[in-house]
């Protein structure tokens, strides 16, 4: 996947500069950039950014069919709508660093670099998934790009992804740990006995907020007494900033600004990204919560791939003959990924009573 | 050819439903993403989105139809460049058209590579694990120091280990298991946490993903409920979820059970909950050298270890073995006392009223054979099996609550594996079914007693 890098000339405006504080105050941003700047990223960069969004997004689009036809099982939470935080964040990532997320994880695993081939099978349940058909959905993992799951406790990932990051410092390895958590999340107990412990002990970890608005049928309104969430850490003194996570260029640059904080050694920082869902929660969530007007208003005026392909054009970063043999590309990954995932056998049996304890 | 849209299904057990409305005609154009039509069951209503772009070609289920079947084709879409005319073909030739999705999974060849499924079982035990003859000096300690230095020796052999829990580094442990530790090591690897469980737990097992090899001590086990999700959930289980590529190498270590008057919450005995985990091992040792043997090689374990301590113990003085290679087999019991004519099963501090119930019924010419179980899982079945076909009598002597408690497990072990064998019912020992009393005289009721065990020992000999 490519990796975007970053941008040597922040545009005046951005989130960057109204954060310049790192006394653990929190700080909300614009939430979108007016008028039309200079072009905030390189051609490259921005085709990267639609290449990594819209595979995302097909295969994302692609794994909701298969569950229609019962190929997929169980719970499988998509994450389309949201392409442009991980996307984003992970323009900023060095090969030590460390990710970490929930069980609306796919996209987090496509960023990463991990194998469409391989995360389609596991959904599938077969032997060619990455977690050997057992896992599934909320469970895969990868050593070689230091992802760590894939989990499917809410919030669970938050003191793990706080010990990842502790053992960054440890092992002094220069690495941040990604720890993303979703506004569901923000009330579990645990989330801010991680942020005590990542202040105190100044642990390299970048919390990254993806609120979604809703914790499965609950809107953010219904469940927290605070709804601005990049001020959860002012308790322990850990910097939020608050980011329109539909803008893959605010996304990205919010996150160079907040590592700077954090692989300088100052310790724990927060990024709220304001994101969408367009699906359910999971799939058999029906969206009675929310109407169906708020979805489509959000599709229409905030999607982060139409938006960014709207920039690329209008920036002359490339044309549409372009963008479209890019989608040509990533429809072939997709289908190979679901093709793969059809055909790879289911596990043998055998393997029912494997891999629950090393061999000493 | 064109592309067929099957009827989508809601949830894995959804076999049919309505198709309630076509939100596209004949003829539109679409875009993936586009949601083309609602399906609605008893239980929800839901929008379905193109994952193709194309023109509709043609409606094959008109809306308003009810029950249709899962996966059965409602539509035909056109891809680039293809007119009505596929569509003619698709009739004429009475083929399948190419289909995307393909065939459902129950069809496909993949799926039936295994559709006769045969029998699979646990495996078989291991081959019989043999413990380590030692016969080099011995050192007099106190059970605490034992601990401490299990913990210092292989914290000098690997640099990935390091110690954290309450109170572990300045305060020097609450029960001063930690003594000197914070001196050596320093403060990169003796670490205070804050009183935080259930954080500074997932913390380590973070920190044990990414290779570390963390030791986190509870204060007492009581307070790892707080924490037990991490320890089940996040440390046990992520071995199996990641097929092989991800494990927990972790050690889990404080006191459990009963000490003394400190009430209800302060007095459980955990064995029976952790021993119920595939993907965890649980350590119960009772003498210093168990306590030296078994947390060096819980240390060493490449899985996460649950290690049973006793606060009552920790004071008590055994004779151990000098060598810093000194380790125990994880999963091996131990026969403390040969007997010939009735066994007793116990772990932990319960071992030690064992041995005087066993002194008890000598006095009284029964010959107990008492068996320290030192490890709940994997449990050593094989040798109390081997016992029980010799005695033909078991008692099981645990501290904690009865119902599906260690002894349970044991008087099913022997149900299954010695059944015509055994002379007698299987009688269990155990904590009385209740919350722990703070008042002594209850207390005392409370717990098993040398003298319960040596009754429960002449009972099953009809003595």
């Amino acid at each position: 996947m490519a990796k975007a890098t970053q941008a040597k000339a922040a545009p005046a405006n951005s989130t960057a500069k109204q954060n310049k504080s790192t006394d653990g105050s929190a700080k909300k941003t614009a939430r979108r950039r007016p008028g039309k700047a200079q072009p905030p990223a390189s051609a490259e960069d921005l085709l990267g950014f639609y290449r990594d969004m819209l595979l995302i997004r097909r295969f994302e689009e692609k794994a909701g069919q298969l569950y229609g036809m019962g190929l997929i099982g169980g719970f499988c939470h998509l994450y389309i709508g949201q392409e442009a935080v991980v996307a984003g964040v992970h323009a900023n990532a060095l090969p030590q660093d460390s990710v970490i997320t929930s069980y609306r994880d796919h996209g987090h695993m496509l960023a990463c670099g991990m194998p469409p081939d391989g995360v389609m099978a596991e959904l599938t349940g077969r032997e060619g998934g990455l977690s050997k058909g057992k896992g599934g959905s909320m469970h895969m993992f990868s050593r070689e790009k230091n992802f760590y799951g894939g989990h499917g406790i809410v919030g669970a990932q938050v003191p793990l992804g706080t010990g990842l990051a502790f053992a960054h410092k440890y092992k002094k390895d220069g690495g941040v740990c990604y720890t993303y958590f979703g506004d569901g999340s923000v009330n579990q107990g645990q989330v801010y006995e991680s942020f005590n412990m990542a202040q105190l002990w100044k642990l390299p970890v970048l919390y990254i907020i993806e609120n979604n608005k809703y914790g499965m049928g609950t809107s953010i309104q219904r469940s927290s007494s605070t709804t601005e969430l990049y001020q959860r850490g002012s308790a322990h003194g850990i910097p939020g900033t608050q980011v329109d996570g539909m803008d893959v260029i605010k996304v990205r640059d919010a996150t160079a600004e907040a590592l700077e904080h954090v692989r300088g050694g100052k310790g724990p920082y927060i990024l709220e990204m304001l994101t969408y869902r367009y699906r359910g929660h999971s799939m058999s969530d029906p969206a009675k919560y929310r109407s169906k007007d708020e979805v489509s208003k959000v599709r229409s005026e905030q999607d982060p791939i139409d938006n960014l392909r709207q920039m690329i054009l209008s920036t002359n970063a490339a044309d549409e003959a372009t963008l479209k043999a890019i989608d040509g590309d990533i429809k072939a990954i997709v289908t190979h990924a679901a093709d793969f995932a059809k055909a790879s056998p289911e596990p043998q049996l055998s393997e029912l009573y494997t891999d629950i304890l090393v061999e000493a | 050819m064109p592309i067929q849209i099957l009827m989508p299904a809601l949830s894995p057990t959804m076999t049919e439903g309505n198709l309630a409305k076509w939100n596209v005609a004949e003829g539109d154009t679409i875009s993936a993403g586009d949601v083309i039509c609602e399906i609605e069951t008893d239980k929800a209503t839901m929008e379905v989105e193109a994952v193709d772009e194309g023109v509709m070609g043609k409606i094959l289920i008109p809306g308003g139809t009810e029950a249709v079947a899962v996966n059965a084709v409602i539509a035909l879409l056109l891809e680039e460049g293809e007119d009505k005319s596929a569509l003619d073909m698709v009739e004429m030739a009475g083929q399948t058209p190419k289909s995307n999705p393909a065939p459902v999974a129950t069809d496909s060849p993949a799926m039936a590579a295994h559709a006769d499924p045969a029998p699979v079982s646990a495996p078989a035990a291991a081959a019989e694990i043999l413990e380590p003859e030692y016969d080099g000096p011995m050192i007099t300690q106190t059970l605490r120091e034992s601990l401490r230095d299990a913990m210092a020796e292989e914290m000098r052999r690997d640099d990935s280990v390091f110690l954290m829990g309450e109170e572990v580094a300045q305060y020097q442990g609450a029960y001063k298991v930690s003594q000197g530790l914070l001196d050596e090591f320093g403060e990169d690897r003796i670490i205070d946490t804050p009183i935080t469980e259930y954080g500074f737990s997932g913390l380590a097992v973070g920190a044990s993903f990414a290779g570390l090899k963390p030791i986190v001590e509870f204060m007492t086990f009581n307070f790892s409920m707080q924490a037990i999700d991490h320890i089940v959930n996040s440390a046990a289980k992520t071995l199996y979820m990641s097929g092989g590529q991800m494990g927990s190498s972790i050690v889990f270590r404080g006191a459990n059970g009963a000490a003394s008057r400190v009430g209800a919450q302060h007095s459980q005995c955990f064995a029976a909950w952790y021993s119920q985990v595939p993907g965890l091992k649980v350590v119960a040792p009772w003498s210093g050298a168990d306590a030296k043997g078994l947390l060096k090689a819980a240390i060493r374990d490449p899985n996460p270890v649950v290690f049973l301590e006793n606060e009552l113990l920790y004071g008590t003085s055994f004779e151990v073995p000098a060598s810093e290679d000194f380790v125990l087999p994880i999963g091996k019991a131990k026969i403390e006392r040969t007997g010939t004519d009735v066994t007793i099963t116990a772990f932990s501090r319960m071992v030690g009223l064992a041995l005087e119930a066993a002194e008890l019924l000598a006095a009284e010419g029964i010959s107990a054979e008492v068996i320290n179980l030192r490890t709940i899982r994997p449990l050593d079945t094989g040798t109390i099996i081997n016992s029980v076909k010799k005695t033909n009598r078991i008692v099981s002597v645990e501290e904690g609550w009865p119902q599906s408690g260690v002894g349970a497990e044991i008087v099913a072990q022997v149900m299954e594996n010695a059944f015509d064998y055994l002379d007698a019912p299987v009688v269990r020992v155990h904590g009385e079914d209740v919350p722990m009393p703070y008042a002594a005289n209850l207390e005392a009721l409370t717990l098993p007693t040398p003298e319960k065990i040596k009754a429960a020992a002449k009972a099953v000999c009809y003595a």
